[in-house]
């Protein structure tokens, strides 16, 4: 019995020292000049959200870029004032 | 295609710093950090103090981007700079580099320090999914992704702080800048980009009483 237990706790302490060689590369590789991070969605790839007055079509580029406009021509308030 | 710009009219800003709490609110910023901030000169004297509310301007050619040492920071298709906060090595050179202090950096650990940059994002959120907690947690809310404008802009109740594509916001401040006649001149295009050339005038002065 206690040549099978040592044998057995010979062959977990290998498998458990040699799971460090398969560890993967630690080093980030950088491209000078390139970005490097994660990808990011585009913001008209959404769609809008169900509350408020926003309207797109999901995935249009032109329809949140209007929409985005419409927004910002809101802080002049000349267009808003009623003569 | 939008470039998105921020523009802040000294004519109209009352310091009132609402910019810089609804920043701070919307994004949950942290504790020593302010992502936007009010500048005042000549304080106190009549006649010639002036504020603006100042944050990341998102450069058409960004120096924070230029000199990254692990190219954590990158343009959004809208001209927006953002980076990844999960490449960031919060060494502060986008800091020096920056020609408004608009990186910030949060104390982290026992021993105060330096964390991860953290900047105005244009309420763009950043790299995670958007709308999703990651993202929020890190960045702040992404109210472009929900067809809105930052909320520092959008609140302002004096419109002194506008938000946009340029080439609109810029119509709106040259609309303002007519109707009273002046602004240009002392605190504007004049001064961000020289004197008017041949031809040109700047707009009047109103008559002092």
């Amino acid at each position: 019995m206690r040549p099978f237990v040592l044998l057995a706790a010979a062959a977990a302490l290998t498998v458990f020292g040699l799971a460090g060689c398969g560890e993967p590369e630690q080093v980030v590789f950088y491209e000078q000049g390139k970005y490097h991070g994660k990808p990011d969605q585009r913001p008209w790839e959404n769609a809008p959200p169900a509350y408020g007055s926003a309207k797109w079509t999901k995935g249009d580029e032109a329809s949140w870029e209007q929409e985005v406009k419409r927004r910002t021509l809101g802080q002049n308030e000349y267009v808003r004032i009623v003569h | 295609m939008a470039r998105m710009k921020f523009l802040c009219d000294a004519e109209r800003c009352i310091a009132c710093n609402g910019c810089v709490t609804a920043c701070k609110n919307e994004n949950e910023v942290p504790w020593g950090v302010n992502r936007r901030r009010v500048v005042t000169v000549n304080d106190g004297v009549p006649g010639a103090e002036k504020s603006i509310s100042v944050a990341c301007m998102h450069c058409s050619d960004a120096p924070c981007i230029a000199v990254c040492p692990v190219d954590c920071m990158y343009h959004t298709e809208q001209g927006v700079v953002l980076h990844d906060k999960d490449l960031c090595i919060g060494c502060g050179y986008c800091f020096y580099a920056c020609p408004f202090g608009a990186p910030q950096f949060p104390q982290e650990g026992a021993f105060g320090l330096r964390g991860k940059m953290d900047k105005c994002t244009f309420c763009a959120g950043g790299p995670e999914a958007d709308g999703s907690q990651a993202e929020f947690e890190k960045y702040g809310r992404n109210r472009l992704a929900e067809g809105k404008l930052p909320l520092c802009a959008e609140m302002c109740s004096t419109k002194a702080l506008l938000a946009g594509d340029g080439d609109v916001i810029a119509d709106i401040f040259r609309q303002r800048v007519t109707v009273r006649g002046k602004g240009s001149e002392v605190w504007g295009w004049g001064t961000a980009y020289g004197p008017p050339k041949g031809g040109q005038k700047p707009a009047p002065e109103r008559s002092k009483p």
